[in-house]
């Protein structure tokens, strides 16, 4: 399970940072969003992996999950969730506004740009 | 237990809400309770600097949990010392928010502000890793907000940089947070420091990586090069007020180093050695260097102070990586300096937007109000570039001291003193372009004259000068402050073990178990 869960983080991560590395705003965004998933699954196995364990203290119960890494991951889903959706607002403005979702500073020369370039 | 500790963080918080809910339409309602907010909070930062003046360190658990377990926030003397420095300073900046219209732009100015307010305050407080993670998301959610008020294409374009990139910090942060839980099994940071001089020789692997991973997210916020691509266009870009009182925002990141790198990763421990005197100095010093060149390229106003604020954050960088309690004391100072330079000199550059139309870097017809504008202009640059007789050289003679007995001393003097050149050029042109040239330019016909900025304005930012005038008058008290300060930086045991073995009343005090 061990090897299942770190490769799943891994390729997570890899196709977050691909996509990140991509200039317009929509494969940058879903990239961000990769790379959320995989911090979630990341911090959840930082309570080290148990299957079937009972996170809260018991009479004769040995082996307990941590509690703590999934309060941890609660509270990063919900704070990513809600900057996705800022982000994706924003950049909607910005590609409305300027009809244009580059996500690299090309503001200063965009009149000059002649459509064959982008 | 007293309660005033929590509420630089409860009262925006409060504030912020009722603005929402109550005060929706009313604009005059929205600016006397943001006033009267940050008011209070500055009488509260007061409070809590004069506690912990004499080394008191305050504890609140929430919830009145013990530390590994509850929530904490901690007060000691570099806390309440910058929680005062933000009250401060975001009274200023509402106050020029007010006087130039900036706040009824857009909606909302004053309750994301009081939001922001909350999540600095939260962050300087906080004694949780977790806890400031939070603190940053509230923190960078409030700016997201205030960095596109007003609208604009332009401004939209540079917030959605300024959010991608922050959204890759917090991802990075969380990988950080992640890998020390993993290692150590705790994220309190009174805790973290028992336990990561715990780990021996033979383990170190997880905590080096977490230990570079926050570094990492810490300069990101600090704006180090080469992660400092985030601030030239975001900060010329946003309302000039909030660019103003995000001059605290990448002191948040200082801080954030200097805490953890002094309480978790000591600079003698052996896990993280090298870390500093090998990548946070050079990186620094190249900050520096590209800060005050860009000073002399930008060709625009705002640009300009924007990489000032680069440079000035490479100057207070170079003075933390060398991390001895000299060096540390002279960051604290220059900190307070370049916050209060750097506010001042945003705001001056929206005063010349407003009596000129923009801020190109070109020959014009002269600026509404030259001469008070000018003024200001002039003293704000004196502090920035590090010219006598202002805090600016006071902070750069104390940084050079510090770095005397460094192995980089002569690369350290080197660059400190070249890019203060370089700095000075690049602000005496723009100054001379903006205020001089601009009397041999005949206004054109027809064009209408642009009003004066308003009174208020030029009180707001006469209050940032006169500040930092009061920081470089009263440079001996600041500086041996914060040299007890920094004193009690590098001897954490008593805020270690106030926060550790300070009962809850959920649980007993160590040893009755």
């Amino acid at each position: 399970m061990e090897m299942l869960v770190a490769s799943a983080i891994g390729i997570l991560t890899a196709g977050g940072i691909y996509l990140l590395l991509r200039l317009r705003t929509f494969p940058v965004i879903m990239g961000i969003s990769l790379l959320t998933y995989a911090v979630n699954v990341f911090l959840f196995a930082s309570g080290r992996l148990t299957i079937g364990a009972s996170p809260i203290l018991q009479d004769g119960i040995e082996a307990y999950a941590d509690p703590l890494p999934q309060a941890l991951v609660l509270t990063a889903i919900v704070i990513s969730f809600g900057m996705t959706a800022v982000v994706v607002m924003i950049s909607l403005g910005a590609f409305l506004g300027s009809d244009d979702d580059h996500v690299d500073d090309q503001s200063q020369n965009h009149d000059d740009r002649s459509e064959g370039t982008l | 237990m007293t309660h005033w500790i929590v509420l630089p963080i409860i009262l925006p918080a409060l504030v912020a809400p009722f603005i929402v809910l109550a005060a929706r339409y009313h604009i005059g309602i929205q600016r006397a309770l943001s006033v009267a907010g940050v008011l209070a909070l500055i009488a509260v930062a007061c409070g809590l600097a004069l506690e912990s003046a004499d080394g008191t360190v305050t504890l609140y658990q929430m919830g009145d949990w013990a530390a590994p377990f509850g929530i904490v926030l901690v007060g000691d003397r570099l806390s309440t010392m910058m929680v005062l420095l933000t009250a401060v300073l975001a009274l200023f900046v509402v106050l020029y928010a007010v006087g130039s219209g900036w706040d009824n732009r857009g909606r909302h100015f004053h309750a994301l502000f009081q939001f922001q307010l909350m999540g600095i305050m939260g962050a300087f407080l906080t004694g949780d890793l977790f806890n400031l993670f939070v603190f940053f998301e509230v923190l960078l959610i409030a700016s997201y907000g205030l960095m596109i008020h007003a609208g604009g294409n332009a401004r939209l374009r540079a917030g959605v940089q300024y959010v991608l990139f922050n959204l890759v910090g917090s991802t990075l942060f969380l990988f950080a947070l992640g890998s020390i839980y993993a290692e150590t099994g705790t994220l309190n940071m009174a805790d973290l420091a028992n336990r990561v001089a715990l780990i021996g020789p033979e383990a170190t692997v997880g905590i080096r990586v977490a230990a570079v991973l926050l570094l990492l997210v810490f300069a990101i916020k600090a704006a180090v090069v080469p992660l400092h691509f985030w601030l030239p266009s975001s900060y010329a870009e946003a309302p000039a007020p909030v660019a103003a009182l995000f001059a605290i925002m990448t002191k948040v990141g200082a801080y954030a180093i200097i805490r953890v790198y002094t309480m978790i990763f000591p600079p003698d421990l052996a896990v993280t050695s090298g870390l500093h005197d090998i990548w946070l100095l050079p990186a620094a010093l190249v900050s520096l260097a590209i800060g005050m060149v860009g000073v002399l390229a930008a060709k625009k106003l705002d640009r300009l102070v924007a990489f000032s604020v680069i440079g000035s954050m490479g100057m207070v960088m170079v003075s933390i990586s060398l991390f001895t309690p000299e060096s540390i004391a002279a960051a604290l100072y220059y900190i307070v300096h370049s916050t209060l330079a750097g506010a001042a000199l945003f705001l001056i550059s929206d005063l010349v937007r407003t009596g000129r139309g923009n801020l190109d870097l070109t020959n014009q017809p002269i600026v509404s109000g030259n001469s008070l504008t000018a003024a200001l202009f002039f003293v704000g640059a004196i502090a920035m570039a590090g010219l006598p007789p202002l805090s600016g050289f006071l902070g750069k003679l104390l940084v050079l001291d510090a770095a005397f007995d460094s192995d980089l001393a002569v690369w350290i003097w080197v660059i400190v003193l070249l890019s203060s050149l370089i700095s000075i050029v690049g602000f005496a042109r723009a100054g001379s372009i903006l205020f001089w040239k601009a009397h041999s330019v005949a206004p054109q016909e027809g064009i209408e004259v642009l009003p004066r900025p308003a009174a208020l304005s030029y009180v707001a930012v006469g209050g940032l000068v006169s500040l930092l005038v009061g920081h470089t008058v009263f440079a001996g008290h600041v500086h041996s402050y914060t040299t007890t300060m920094s004193a009690q930086l590098f001897a954490p045991e008593p805020y270690i073990t106030k926060v550790v073995d300070t009962p809850g009343k959920l649980s007993k005090p160590k040893g009755d178990y």
